[in-house]
């Protein structure tokens, strides 16, 4: 066996809604739709990496800091497919510690299917010889959830999906994740290679520090086009509308717990 | 397997009747949903079909069309049986073999694949469950079809409504795959009726493909009280609880007075206040309970996108201007150290 090559697909989004009490200031950046009702406005809009990639990324880099994995780590790789602004998403993966990055660049605006995404990675895996992928369980943007058992099911490999721990067995060959399921955990034992997606409580990502952004810089970010991989980006779903959700209207407030279980009566929910 | 020419005409032939007679449910088109046949994947566990999984029924059946039922895993016979009863099923597929029954999607997939193949299926339905989330996108892969998650409604045979952005958008999609691979919402499907069916039952093929995964085991936490994802009411606890030994304290008297389901925000569950599995919200449970009483949680969008189809929504919260207040029917300034449990008295008498 071999040191492990680890790729780890991170995804530019409109930034994840923050959210603070600090100040008792609730801050909320909440997506709007745009004017004809075709998408989500994106423009001028903060965006960041989706947060469930940094997961992927911070678990990456602790297989390799802890040794955890017996025979070491010799190369994470970080891939995005999009824009020429999610170059920023992989110098923030470079940062916490990928050692180079792969990127396939896309026009502005196009939205690229899971599917699709899958069948980058799948070319990239082959390409680069890869054992493990690490992904987000989810773009907080599309809310599809998919790509990483797209990716598995297209190399045929193993898959570990909503992860919140990932151990290595002696050998080097038996990988043990326990998954979040509904009502639970469960835990499997999966043989190398295979895909692993990574759920909240999988870890704490940490903050790229000042001199690593500065490392970071120097790293290597190779572009490649989707026809070299041999992956056709065409769309499988139109998407023919996107609204706001009809507005919940507030009920207003009640003085006292009897006000409380008064209304609650008039309204039948008790 | 319908091609592609196929959909288009179907299209075609409904505008025209629905121009002469205004909207028609597709299901009575019986000409044209005879061209569609949908597959309900079906769950169960240690021999019991999972009633939460029925809600797959109801879509199938609001698309038209025929609809078989599809189960798998050791001992299969009680299940298919059980699921045979379930109202609107044709027909049930059952494969018998304890390599399934765990539901791993390495050797699920190939089994489902190899029986879509064989049945000629137009739509492939499952929950968003942790099954259906790990199992179908490995399907679509393997049909080269761009799977369908989450979905909310359903307008036509390939035209679906889906949240996307944590509910903040709702996006409606057309699928242009021969094979449309769905997962459904539960909150936004009715499970089917579970008795009133009598579908004939059918072997189904089984590759046996090979598993480089194990099933090691399980966590799962014991409750009494209803389950969140489908009890009618729902009460959840956030910070504002303070610890766990609060949160137990405070909530569970009040859940048992209601007979509600527990639930809890992230920032209830990552104190450690609550476990996960209580989690509501974009990354945990989404529930549409009809009534969702929440104490000391601000209401950050990510937990709304996991609440806010709830019929009545009633808060209470120290601070007057969170941003749960906004969309809470009923809203209770004060401690709920404090009004919690008063509310739990008063709800006894």
């Amino acid at each position: 066996m071999s040191a492990l090559r680890i790729l780890i697909p991170v995804k530019r989004v409109i930034d994840y809604a923050a959210t603070t009490n600090l100040t008792r200031h609730y801050i909320q950046v909440k997506p709007r739709v745009n004017k004809a009702q075709t998408a989500v406005e994106t423009a001028g809009v903060k965006h960041s990496m989706n947060p469930f990639d940094e997961l992927s990324i911070e678990e990456s880099v602790r297989i390799r800091e802890k040794k955890s994995y017996p025979h070491g780590v010799s190369d994470i790789i970080a891939f995005t497919c999009g824009p020429p602004k999610s170059a920023d998403v992989l110098r923030t993966a470079m940062a916490m510690g990928a050692d180079r990055s792969i990127h396939v660049e896309t026009k502005d605006g196009d939205e690229i299917e899971p599917l699709s995404v899958a069948k980058l990675l799948r070319a990239v895996v082959e390409k680069e010889k890869v054992d493990l992928v690490v992904l987000g369980k989810q773009s907080i943007d599309d809310d599809a959830g998919q790509t990483g058992q797209m990716l598995a099911g297209l190399l045929g490999w193993a898959q570990a999906t909503q992860a919140s721990k990932v151990s290595f067995e002696g050998d080097g060959k038996g990988v043990v994740v326990e998954k979040e399921v509904d009502g639970g955990t469960e835990t499997t034992r999966s043989n190398l290679p295979m895909v692993v997606t990574a759920d909240l409580r999988l870890n704490e990502p940490r903050y790229a520090s000042l001199p690593n952004i500065m490392k970071a810089k120097k790293k290597k970010i190779e572009k490649i086009t989707a026809e070299e991989l041999g992956v056709d980006l065409g769309k499988r779903l139109k998407t023919l509308k996107v609204i706001e959700p009809p507005p919940r209207q507030g009920g207003g407030k009640v003085d006292d717990v009897d006000g409380m279980i008064a209304k609650l009566k008039e309204l039948g929910a008790i | 397997m319908i091609p592609r020419a196929g959909h288009s005409v179907l299209r075609q032939a409904r505008t025209q009747l629905n121009r002469r007679t205004g909207p028609t449910p597709i299901a009575s088109l019986s000409a044209l949903a005879r061209l569609l046949s949908s597959l309900a994947v079906l769950e169960q566990k240690d021999g019991k079909l999972n009633h939460g999984s029925l809600g797959a029924v109801t879509a199938a059946q609001k698309l038209g069309g025929s609809i078989t039922g599809f189960v798998a895993g050791g001992n299969i016979k009680a299940v298919a049986a059980e699921a045979a009863k379930v109202s609107g099923i044709e027909k049930i597929i059952a494969v018998d073999n304890a390599a399934y029954d765990k539901g791993l999607p390495e050797n699920y997939a190939p089994l489902l694949v190899e029986n879509i193949r064989k049945g000629g299926f137009t739509h492939i339905i499952a929950g968003h469950t942790a099954f259906g989330k790990s199992l179908m996108p490995r399907v679509a892969a393997l049909l080269d079809a761009q799977q369908i998650s989450d979905i909310t409604a359903i307008e036509d045979e390939k035209t679906f409504v889906r949240p996307v952005y944590a509910g903040n958008a709702i996006a409606t999609v057309e699928s242009s795959d021969d094979i449309k691979v769905i997962t459904i919402r539960g909150t936004a499907f009715a499970a089917a009726e579970a008795e009133g069916g009598s579908a004939s039952i059918e072997d189904g093929v089984d590759p046996k493909a090979e598993c480089t995964t194990e099933w090691v085991s399980e966590n799962l936490a014991k409750s009494d009280r209803p389950d969140l994802a489908t009890a009618g009411k729902v009460v959840s606890g956030g910070r504002g609880l303070k610890s766990k030994e609060d949160f137990d304290r405070i909530m569970l008297p009040l859940a048992d007075a209601l007979g509600a389901g527990v639930g809890a925000s992230r920032a209830a569950v990552d104190s450690g206040y609550a476990d996960n599995s209580l989690q509501v919200g974009q990354t945990g449970k989404v529930v549409a309970p009809q009534l969702y009483l929440c104490a000391g949680i601000s209401g950050a969008i990510q937990h709304l996108a996991g609440m806010k189809d709830s019929k009545v929504i009633a808060a209470i919260n120290k601070d007057a201007d969170a941003p749960i207040f906004q969309v809470a029917d009923v809203g209770l300034v004060g401690d709920l150290f404090d009004k919690v449990p008063e509310l739990t008295e008063k709800l006894k008498q």
